[in-house]
């Protein structure tokens, strides 16, 4: 009979949050992934000013900053019930939970809504030239996870309403997540923002 | 023929740079593959002790870093001879000398510029220029990406539309040099041929001149009626030919077509036979091409074959 | 089938082992096929689907090298030719090359770092079916005469609206969409399950070479891929909506292109590449019977080539004209790559020197690659310095380089490495001699085929021409390529015929049958659906050569539910549980969705319109959690008489 050491791992939980759980690295890996598309598409918009002598060309109007500085604000706001539905989640209280997400939905919505009115004064069409061209490609890249993050919050919200998954906490792991991905969809905003409303009037 | 398209048989300066580092670049490789494959096979074929040892052998540890460190020293040296070739290469004086060259699918169009308009002419596919002498071709493309490549002569330069790209090259040897189009631009990037005829001043200066003259007037009946075949046919739509009615902007200059090595782009000897051929059914020799067969009746091709074989 | 003499087997194991084989046994039903997320299963799917590809991209490389053979030859027309040249380069790097590395990597990782499945399966379903789909898409449409034209790289202006109407070029755009999906998919789960699923004690620093090597591509893959699906959906907008981001005349700019291609297209070299490197080590330590000299230099030489790899894009685009002092970094920059793949060079070499190497065909075909390597290596870096490129680029000589560091660099090392791992997937082993007899013929048909490029290329031959004049002279060399490629073809064949014979005549094969020293040696040939009764607890590299007898095991997780162990990121410390999901048809018909959406996107924009929230809603239900009954309970094993438990983990 083989004397040998074991390692009971029977007591060890059945989830983590953070850095821990498979699902962080996942999202971590996605993150990595847009990002990486958002500094491409980025460098793309530079590489086609540095062909034109005024930015944007001549016959261009400058795009409106009324409604994406609203959009600022909106964002940055959302950090704050995006936090709160994130520490919910970690806490596993679902009611909290519950509230949270929803007015965290209402901020994504709020802001998407905003993006309309965004598109409607960008002052150039994406076939006029290759600065609307990349224009209206970056701002529908960030729009793209804006809009499915929100249906990704929703879809977890409703889970969250259902009693089997509001006692499964790898859930709870996927809300918070969630909410670690929006800090991404709101910290992209800020560079892309930048380069499509400032970028044109600095430099 | 064989060594009129080839980097190993330099004409140019640039191109006799390059063969000098293509020379040091094989001679290290070739010492490099044959060091290393000799350390591989001894490593399987050397005696061993009965047991193998599972410690590091000191002397082998010592043995791959100092591979390591020639491997360094001798990229090192590549890179300083890949640099001091790249200046050499760049400090072909300032050319007096301008040519145009224009990547077309698929022929190429060659612009002789001159200050004053009446001594601009046009070609194509073939280069003329003095030996000795640096040229500086000014290398644009209104379609797709072409790129323009003389091996005995120099590297390649790509023509990139909505850019200008110049290729200053210096032919060191009176001869002819083949060229062809190196970045594939479609159906017929394979029939995209070019001829550079390398030749001492003063045949450049009688050719310059020969060239600034209008089309010869057909002077036989025959040539005078296959003139007539060729200003009633959809030709002057496409071709130039000064001196006529024919001011086509399309496709190659035929003013003095007769003067040239090959038709279309290098893909057939400039011959009666071939024209005749060509003329009737260009899809067959070069498909995808955008010259359209012409309808001709049967005593119109040879009289437009001789007008054609006319214009020196 | 019993399991005990396994080496990290305690006693009882054969009951457990019968109640974890039905605890993770396969979809089970007629519609099995459309809901397996076995890693085995999809591994195997996998690596077939890509081998499947491979023969029809090497057909087409054969048909050109025919066409070639002779002067003005007329057995492919030119339009036939550009096609055939796209469509091999395009099944090659992103239906072959990439892919198949990435399935033996799903196959083999969890074997070797000792875990019971790859991380998220789901998906790595998923992954596959895009795989699938996009490689039926661009065949069929080579069928139907619509197969891209405008090679692999796809330069605009020739792609543009203006010079490519009709549908080719989108059908190129959405193949790279239907495949870096399914790569950059695969190489999350690679990430995530190399980072977080590894037996105890398998600290970074005692990994597998082979499965650094994964790791490092699949970082590659994370950022180099994005740059290209980004370059071919402008190209679609271009294409389909009237963009004008390549289009000169409106500000646009061609060159744009290149750089995302190749910002993208140069890593792609080392991501095909590093993989081998990683099979490479994995013989040679198998077969020179000892562990590889300089684990941390190889390891270095991996995360540095991985680096190295994003700054050398600029090279494919040195005839464009660039600026001088740019030019010198990139010249710089492409050499230097040749120090990391040196030490590993001169690593194995050393490793060979102090052991004792066995003759077997998968050495033998890392002796190939030696021999064909670092030629194509020395050419690379002669590509590298400016003049010379400037007179080789898009010549023959550069086909004739980047087949001997494709083929010798990647090829021969993955036949090597499926050889050795045969008895993995199939429980038996390949037949020797037929395995020496296709080696041989592949080597001598490569050399054959390919060495001669060189010299055309150096005459003056320009790659991607259908045809050529007798008088150029280029016609012997052609020839004599040309002939080489029967050869390879035979060689290839025999390979073939030997893995598919052997794999219901071959010997069977026991659980090691190399004396390999790895993990996958320590199960079943092949391995029972779960991998491991219990988890090993290593405290080196090559465990099962040091006593593996004596080693702790893990016991604890459950034998009725999926559970893996999640381990801690650095040092593989046990840190919880997880209960992985049941079959299911969803990640198919994501795939069917997302499939649909890409070909509708060949005729109409308002296929993205209708096909995301159809997408969508299948990757809902996929998500959608399933009912306890499904995942199976989560009870404790019980503890076996006769073993010592301790809690704590082994120093």
């Amino acid at each position: 009979m083989i004397q040998r050491q074991v390692i009971d791992v029977s007591a060890l939980p059945d989830h983590a949050f953070g850095s821990r759980s498979i699902m962080w690295w996942a999202t971590m890996g996605i993150i990595a992934i847009e990002a990486t598309v958002f500094a491409v598409a980025i460098a793309s918009y530079f590489y086609l000013q540095g062909n034109e002598a005024t930015w944007p060309p001549a016959n261009t109007a400058l795009p409106g900053i009324f409604w994406p500085t609203v959009n600022v604000a909106i964002l940055l706001a959302s950090l704050f019930p995006n936090q709160q539905m994130k520490k919910a989640a970690e806490g596993m209280e679902v009611r909290k939970l519950r509230v949270w997400m929803a007015i965290a939905n209402l901020f994504a919505l709020a802001f998407i809504v905003v993006r309309v009115f965004e598109y409607r004064h960008l002052n150039v069409s994406w076939d006029s030239n290759a600065y609307g061209s990349i224009t209206w490609t970056l701002l529908s890249l960030h729009t793209v996870h804006l809009v499915t993050d929100f249906v990704d919050t929703v879809v977890l919200m409703v889970l969250m309403f259902t009693a089997r998954a509001a006692r499964d906490p790898r859930r709870f792991v996927d809300v918070a997540e969630n909410s670690f991905y929006w800090y991404f969809v709101v910290l992209s905003w800020i560079p892309i923002y930048a380069v499509l409303y400032w970028a044109p009037r600095l430099l | 023929m064989s060594g009129i398209q080839s980097a190993l048989h330099p004409a140019g300066v640039q191109a006799e740079h390059i063969a000098r580092l293509w020379d040091v670049f094989l001679w290290v490789s070739v010492v490099v593959y044959v060091v290393v494959l000799a350390f591989l096979a001894a490593a399987l074929l050397r005696r061993r002790p009965e047991i193998v040892p599972n410690a590091v052998d000191p002397r082998v540890r010592s043995a791959v870093s100092i591979a390591a460190s020639i491997t360094v020293l001798t990229l090192l040296g590549l890179i300083t001879a890949s640099v001091f070739t790249s200046r050499s290469i760049a400090s072909v004086p300032e050319a007096a000398l301008q040519v145009g060259v224009y990547g077309r699918q698929w022929w190429w169009q060659v612009e002789y510029d001159d200050r004053d308009k009446s001594k601009r002419f046009s070609t194509a596919n073939e280069l003329t220029i003095p030996v000795g002498v640096p040229v500086t071709l000014h290398l644009q493309s209104s379609d797709v990406i072409h790129s323009f490549w003389v091996p005995n002569l120099h590297g390649k330069r790509d023509l990139i539309p909505g850019k200008r790209t110049t290729l200053t090259i210096r032919a060191d040897k009176p001869g002819v040099y083949r060229g062809q189009c190196a970045e594939f631009c479609g159906y017929q990037h394979a029939k995209m041929a070019l001829w550079v005829n390398a030749v001492p001043a003063v045949e450049y200066a009688q050719w310059v001149e020969s060239s600034r003259r209008p089309s010869k007037v057909p002077s036989t009946p025959q040539e005078r009626k296959g003139q007539q075949i060729f200003m009633s046919s959809p030709c002057p739509l496409c071709h130039t030919i000064q001196g006529t009615d024919a001011n086509g902007k399309t496709a190659p200059d035929l003013t003095h077509f007769a003067s040239r090595r090959s038709i279309a782009a290098g893909t057939l000897p400039n011959r009666r036979g071939f024209l005749a051929g060509w003329i009737l059914d260009s899809q067959h020799v070069k498909p995808g091409n955008f010259m359209p067969p012409m309808v001709l009746e049967q005593g119109e091709v040879e009289p437009l074959v001789t007008y054609l074989e006319s214009l020196r | 089938m019993s399991v005990e003499h396994l080496p990290y087997a305690l006693p009882g194991d054969d009951a457990l082992h019968a109640q974890l084989e039905k605890t993770w046994s396969p979809a089970k039903g007629p519609f099995r096929w459309f809901m397996q997320i076995d890693h085995h299963i999809l591994g195997k799917r996998f690596i077939i689907t890509a081998f499947v590809w491979f023969a029809l991209g090497g057909i087409l490389a054969a048909l050109m090298r025919f066409q070639l053979a002779r002067p003005e030859n007329t057995l492919l027309s030119n339009d036939q030719y550009n096609q055939i040249f796209t469509l091999h380069g395009v099944t090659m790097m992103f239906l072959f090359a990439v892919p198949v590395m990435e399935a033996v990597a799903i196959y083999m990782i969890p074997l070797m770092t000792g875990t019971r499945a790859l991380a998220f399966p789901r998906l790595t379903a998923y992954s596959y079916y895009m795989f699938l789909f996009g490689g039926i898409m661009i065949y069929v449409a080579f069928f139907l005469n619509m197969a891209p034209d405008t090679g692999w790289f796809t330069y605009p202006p020739l792609a543009s609206p203006e010079f490519a109407p009709g549908k080719r070029v989108d059908v190129w755009a959405q193949l790279v969409n239907f495949t870096e999906i399914s790569a950059i998919a695969v190489a999350l789960e690679v990430i995530v399950a190399v980072l977080k699923q590894r037996a105890p004690g398998m600290s970074i620093n005692r990994l597998p070479l082979y499965v650094w090597s994964m790791l490092v591509t699949s970082f590659m893959i994370v950022f180099a891929m994005p740059a290209v699906m980004l370059a071919s959906s402008y190209l679609a907008l271009d294409r389909l909506v009237g963009t004008h981001l390549f289009n000169p005349v409106e500000g646009g700019d061609p060159l744009l292109w290149q750089h995302l291609f190749w910002f993208f297209g140069h890593p792609e070299v080392y991501i095909i590449f590093l993989p081998a490197l990683g099979m490479i080590s994995s013989i040679i330590t198998a077969f020179c019977r000892r562990q590889v000299f300089g684990y941390t230099a190889m390891v270095l030489s991996q995360v540095a080539t991985g680096f190295i790899g994003f700054g050398l894009w600029v090279h494919h685009m040195f005839a464009t004209g660039l600026p001088q002092s740019g030019e010198s970094f990139f010249t710089a920059a492409s050499m230097m790559i040749a120090i990391p793949t040196g030490v590993q060079i001169f690593c194995w070499i050393a490793t060979i020197w102090m052991g004792r190497p066995v003759y077997k065909p998968p050495l033998v075909f890392v002796l190939g690659f030696f021999a064909i390597f670092i030629a194509g290596g020395l050419s690379g870096v002669m590509l590298a310095s400016v003049p010379i490129d400037l007179q080789v680029h898009d010549t023959m000589f550069v086909v004739a380089h980047l087949h001997y560091v494709l083929i010798g660099g990647a090829v021969f090392p993955l036949l090597g490495a499926l050889y050795y791992w045969y008895p993995k997937f199939t429980g038996r082993l390949m037949n020797d001699k037929l395995g020496h007899l296709s080696f041989w013929l592949a080597f001598i048909g490569f050399n054959l085929t390919f060495f001669p490029l060189h010299k055309l290329g150096l005459i003056g031959m320009p790659r991607r021409v259908y045809t050529y004049l007798e008088d150029t002279g280029w016609g012997p060399l052609n020839l004599m390529a040309s002939i080489g490629v029967v050869i390879l073809g035979l060689g290839m064949l025999a390979y073939f015929v030997n893995a598919l014979v052997s794999a219901k005549k071959g010997a069977v094969a026991t659980a090691d049958p190399w004396n390999g020293g790895t993990l996958e040696w320590a199960t079943l040939s092949p391995p029972a659906h779960y991998n491991f009764v219990h988890m090993p607890v290593v405290s080196g590299h090559e465990p099962l050569w040091h006593a593996p007898e004596h080693a702790p095991v893990v016991t604890g997780l459950s034998t009725t539910a999926k559970e893996v162990l999640v381990t801690r990121t650095f040092d593989a410390e046990p840190d919880h549980r997880y209960v992985y999901p049941a079959p299911t048809p969803w990640p198919f018909l994501a795939a069917v969705a997302t499939g649909g959406m890409f070909v509708a996107l060949l005729f109409s924009p308002w296929a993205l319109v209708i096909g995301l929230p159809i997408a969508s809603a299948c990757v809902i239900a996929w998500f959608w959690p399933s009912s306890p009954q499904k995942e199976g309970k989560v009870p404790k094993e019980d503890a076996s008489p006769g073993i010592v438990r301790k809690s704590e983990a082994p120093a």
